[in-house]
């Protein structure tokens, strides 16, 4: 089971999105023989359907291949994959601390995309090794040597020795095995000194508890050892220390270089936080790895169960989601409109909607989310400094003397082409240009500062959308700035709707109070009598439109007695009534709650 | 012995029409003739099966267009119903017919086998829309059917029309109904355009190629149609339908109060003995069940009291009539304002029904919205 460290090699692989991270993955696997052609499910590390559907990895994980190179000798490979998204790029720099090189794939008919570059300098960050692979040379527009080129022009490494592949055809795989052997370092570290483990993943498992991916650094680790969270200080003694492969296989210690996992009866989630290290509790070493902290959530909504949908069903299934995602957070709230629920914080808007489509999904809910809030900093004329993240608990405008919102530093990586696209979108989202710096002569990475209450609002699919999805973008909480901002209320046939309240800056109040007006009166079907849509501040109404009476609303006859016809029909209608919820006399689509948050391309 | 009324559907067709979603077939008379050996046998089958004796009061032959097959394949339907069951001499008979499918011959043979009812398919009287909608008669063509009903003595026709038609203003419907009106229907149907998918019309509105009047000036057509229909002494009893003192259509009239019917033919429906059965709409499978000497149905649904109550009220609330409360009470041992308090509350307070001691009935503004009293009303 175990190897000399010389003959191990620790890596991820990483990519823009379809450049075909996972087709590799699965090759790489099937390859070393670790599972047969009929066990291996295609894409076997992304387990999730959303990850699947979407084509990104939320969830990483690690998996333990073994591999016997032409020079004769037995190698363990350690590939850990990595989520690709910016909400969960804390975990992505975690899991490239554990390795020591990656592989990078290029599609030869794309060639380096945004997407290429923000990994790529992730994984410089960490110091890895990288070893470029172009991928789809079977295409017929597949243009591998320029690409190539392109690599050592736009991302500054030598590429010469890159191997031209096919992960679906499986073309060349074996000269993917041989260069990891070749272009990824062995592990360093010391078997003797203290142990020093990286937690990269933890997840709950019913029966052992939480189950820790770790690399070892230092020193080992072994069933009946007692060790120390070392941002913590508490203490566990391990259950079970084993690798993966194609399952779980328990072996008798883990030493410094090895990847592999750890139970030891530990509750939940939060006692085994990512980026923590993991010490000998008797003989702890000096220093903790670097780069520890604690995520914290950046983005709250409110979730409601919808109509007919129970409260503890909901409560039940965000209590075994957070087992798993020590970054969700949730208390319960009350809302006029929509009853009892739960305020969520998440590390972003990407979490944020991959919970909500996991409630509906795996735990079968039915649920309405409120439109997403930051914290706010509120300074009372009282002296008492209050932290809000529902936008109804906003003190009246007499108690206020100045409220504080959250500001990010964020940095948007992009082909020079759209620096004026991407500066305007920046200035409309208030933010404040800090700086501007060419990578090359065709990439520009811009900083600026920005409140997060616009990043949170359709910052990214604006971005996306004004950048063909070129721009990559990532941003960490800066701080909180002092700014001029006020509730903004929707009245629905006169009635104010709380889940729609959000706390916006006073200039953008009229634009994003009519934007939300507009939406709501597509929405919202037409009734039998007109309905007024309001955007308000306080008493004073900013915005209205009118959702037009209905005129008519007659089904077909029953020809030759086919009354079965017109129950389905009615039957239909019914469920789609069901989807709705009652706001004074008017019924108003669950989708309406989330859609006034969607970036509308016709700005 | 109860009262038993029988929908025979004959599938076919010369030409589809541009907004129908009905199931017809363009064909020739070896296939109709097999069909109507099927439809007899079903015919037999319905006889064996049901459990309770019945008297055929009603017959509705309907389509597609039943008047343009030969009148020998309608006299062998006729004669096996007269065979399988006890027919009322006094039994309403009824055939759609399209203008320009009619002639003497047909007529005489109609009149010979009981036909007593004549419904013709006019929908329109301008050329112009006509044309739009693909039907394949004119306006004469209408005149000339009525012609040579009144002249062949049927003294009971209906006109069907239609209101909401691409390119249609009110005037085009008010002088329509007055140039009907002079031909003298013991019964004029109106029936709103209804795009359905799956057909042109559909398609060209996706499109914007369909100039429909809007919803404001379709309600007008509709609700001056009205007026001017009751001034001419056509009571309107249901939704769609008008008729002189007596002459309202008794086969359809089952279909909204809940008598028993069985449908014969492609695609048709029964409710009898509690059930509704829905039949196959292919005939390939219709054959195949009818030669297994079983019912053609692809699926049927008990109707239990809970939802015969519902169906009870979502077809009798299309009758001008209304629900009448004590024979709800009689009916379902409850009552109705009890059991469907919020629903009544609701749609008095929106205007769309009528309530008082005895009945519970749509108001003028309730016929432009049954379906949202409906749905309230759908359990």
């Amino acid at each position: 089971m175990h190897v000399s460290k010389k003959n191990i090699r620790n890596f991820s692989i990483i990519a823009h999105i379809d450049h075909g991270k996972s087709t590799l993955a699965d090759r790489l696997i099937e390859k070393t023989g670790m599972m047969t052609q009929r066990e291996m499910q295609e894409q076997v590390l992304d387990k999730m359907d959303l990850e699947r559907e979407r084509g990104i990895t939320i969830k990483l994980k690690a998996v333990r291949l073994n591999y016997k190179s032409k020079n004769g000798e037995e190698y363990i490979f350690n590939l850990i994959d990595t989520p690709g998204h910016v909400d969960f790029n804390y975990e992505v720099s975690r899991s490239l601390a554990a390795c020591e090189g990656a592989i990078l794939v290029v599609d030869a008919t794309q060639g380096v995309e945004a997407q290429t570059l923000a990994n790529v300098y992730l994984a410089i960050e960490q110091d890895l090794e990288i070893f470029p692979v172009i991928n789809k040379v079977d295409l017929p527009s597949a243009r591998p040597e320029e690409v190539v080129q392109e690599i050592e022009d736009i991302i500054g490494i030598d590429a010469s020795f890159a191997p031209f592949i096919s992960a679906k055809e499986g073309l060349n795989i074996d000269k993917v095995l041989e260069g990891i052997v070749e272009n990824i370092p062995a592990p360093k570290g010391d078997e003797e000194k203290p142990l020093k483990a990286l937690i990269f993943d933890s997840y709950y498992d019913p029966y052992k508890g939480v189950t820790c991916y770790i690399r070892v650094f230092d020193g080992k680790i072994f069933p009946g050892m007692k060790i120390k969270m070392m941002s913590t200080g508490k203490e566990f003694e391990v259950i079970e220390v084993g690798i993966n492969t194609s399952k779980q296989i328990p072996i008798d210690f883990l030493s410094a270089g090895e990847v592999g996992y750890v139970a030891a009866s530990i509750k939940n989630v939060k006692e085994a936080r990512v980026g923590d290290t993991i010490t000998d509790a008797f003989n702890p070493t000096d220093k903790p790895l670097p780069g520890y902290k604690k995520v914290t959530p950046m983005v709250y909504c409110g979730i409601y169960p919808a109509e007919g949908e129970d409260f503890n069903s909901v409560r039940d299934a965000l209590e075994k989601l957070q087992v798993n995602d020590a970054s969700l957070v949730f208390e319960p709230e009350t809302s006029q409109a929509l009853g009892f629920g739960f305020r969520c914080g998440f590390l972003g808007l990407l979490h944020m909607e991959i919970i909500q489509e996991r409630l509906e999904r795996e735990f079968d809910l039915n649920i309405i989310t409120t439109s997403p809030s930051v914290i706010y900093r509120v300074h009372k004329t009282d002296g008492e400094v209050i932290e809000i993240q529902n936008p109804s608990n906003l003190p009246k405008p007499s108690e206020i003397d100045y409220i504080e919102e959250p500001v990010v530093s964020a940095s948007i990586m992009s082909p020079s082409e759209y620096v004026g696209a991407i500066m305007e979108l920046c200035q409309n989202k208030r933010g404040i240009f800090i700086n501007m710096e060419y990578l090359d002569a065709k990439r520009v990475n811009l900083k600026y500062e920005l409140p997060l209450n616009e990043v949170i609002y359709d910052f990214f699919d604006a971005l996306k959308s004004k950048t063909r999805g070129y721009a990559s973008f990532d941003y960490e909480l800066k701080g909180y700035n002092r700014s001029e901002l006020v509730k903004l209320d929707i009245l629905i046939n006169g009635e104010l709707v709380d889940a729609f309240s959000m706390i916006v800056h006073v200039d953008k109040a009229y634009e994003r109070g009519r934007a939300i007006a507009e939406k709501l009166v597509d929405i919202i079907p037409r009734h039998q009598f007109a309905i007024p849509i309001q955007a308000a501040i306080g008493s004073k109404v900013i915005a209205r439109e009118t959702i037009r009476a209905l005129r008519k609303d007659v089904l077909a006859k029953c020809y030759g007695g086919d009354i079965t016809r017109k129950k389905k029909l009615l039957e239909k209608q019914k469920e789609g009534k069901k989807r709705m919820r009652q706001i004074g006399s008017v019924e108003v689509p669950q989708e309406a709650f989330l859609s006034v948050l969607k970036y509308d391309e016709k700005k | 012995m109860k009262e038993l009324g029988v929908y025979i559907h004959i599938p076919f067709c010369l030409k589809k029409c541009n907004y129908c979603d009905f199931v017809s077939f363009s064909s020739n008379d070896k296939k109709i003739s097999e069909y109507i050996n099927y439809i007899t046998k079903e015919i037999q089958i319905y006889r064996n099966t049901l459990n309770e004796d019945y008297i055929v009061n009603s017959i509705f032959i309907g389509g597609g267009t039943p008047s343009l097959i030969d009148s020998k394949h309608l006299k062998t339907i006729i004669d096996e119903i007269n065979q399988s069951f006890k027919v009322d001499s006094e039994a309403e008979i009824t055939i759609e017919a399209n203008p320009g499918t009619l002639d003497n011959t047909k007529l005489a043979i109609y009149h010979e086998i009981g036909i007593n009812r004549i419904s013709i398919g006019a929908q329109s009287l301008n050329d112009d829309i006509l044309k739009k909608l693909g039907r394949i008669h004119n306006s004469y063509d209408v005149l000339d059917a009525v012609e040579l009903i009144r002249t062949n003595q049927f003294k009971n026709y209906n006109i069907d029309m239609m209101i909401g038609l691409p390119d249609q203003t009110i005037y085009n419907v008010l002088t329509d109904l007055e140039n009907v009106i002079k031909l003298k229907p013991t019964h004029i149907s109106l029936y709103s355009l209804i795009i359905e998918e799956g057909t042109l019309f559909f398609e060209l509105e996706k499109h914007g190629q369909l100039n429909l009047p809007n919803e404001d000036e379709e309600r007008i057509m509709y609700h001056k149609a009205i007026e001017l229909l009751e001034k001419n002494g056509y009571k309107q009893y249901e939704i769609s339908n008008f008729a002189k003192e007596g002459f309202e259509c008794r086969h359809n009239l089952k279909y909204w109060t809940l008598m028993p019917y069985i449908g014969l033919g492609l695609n048709s429906h029964s409710y009898i003995e509690n059930t509704r059965y829905s039949n196959y709409s292919n005939f390939d499978e219709y054959y195949k069940k009818i030669k297994e000497n079983k019912l053609p149905v692809s699926s049927e649904e008990y109707i239990d009291d809970i939802s015969r109550m519902t169906e009870y009220i979502i077809l009798g609330i299309r009758l001008n009539k209304g629900i009448n409360k004590k024979h709800f009470k009689e009916n379902f041992g409850i009552d109705i304002e009890d059991y469907y308090k919020d629903a009544i509350i609701k749609n008095k307070q929106n205007g769309n029904i009528y309530e008082d001691e005895e009945t519970i009935k749509l108001t003028k503004k309730g016929l432009d919205f049954s379906n949202i009293v409906e749905l309230d009303f759908y359990i």
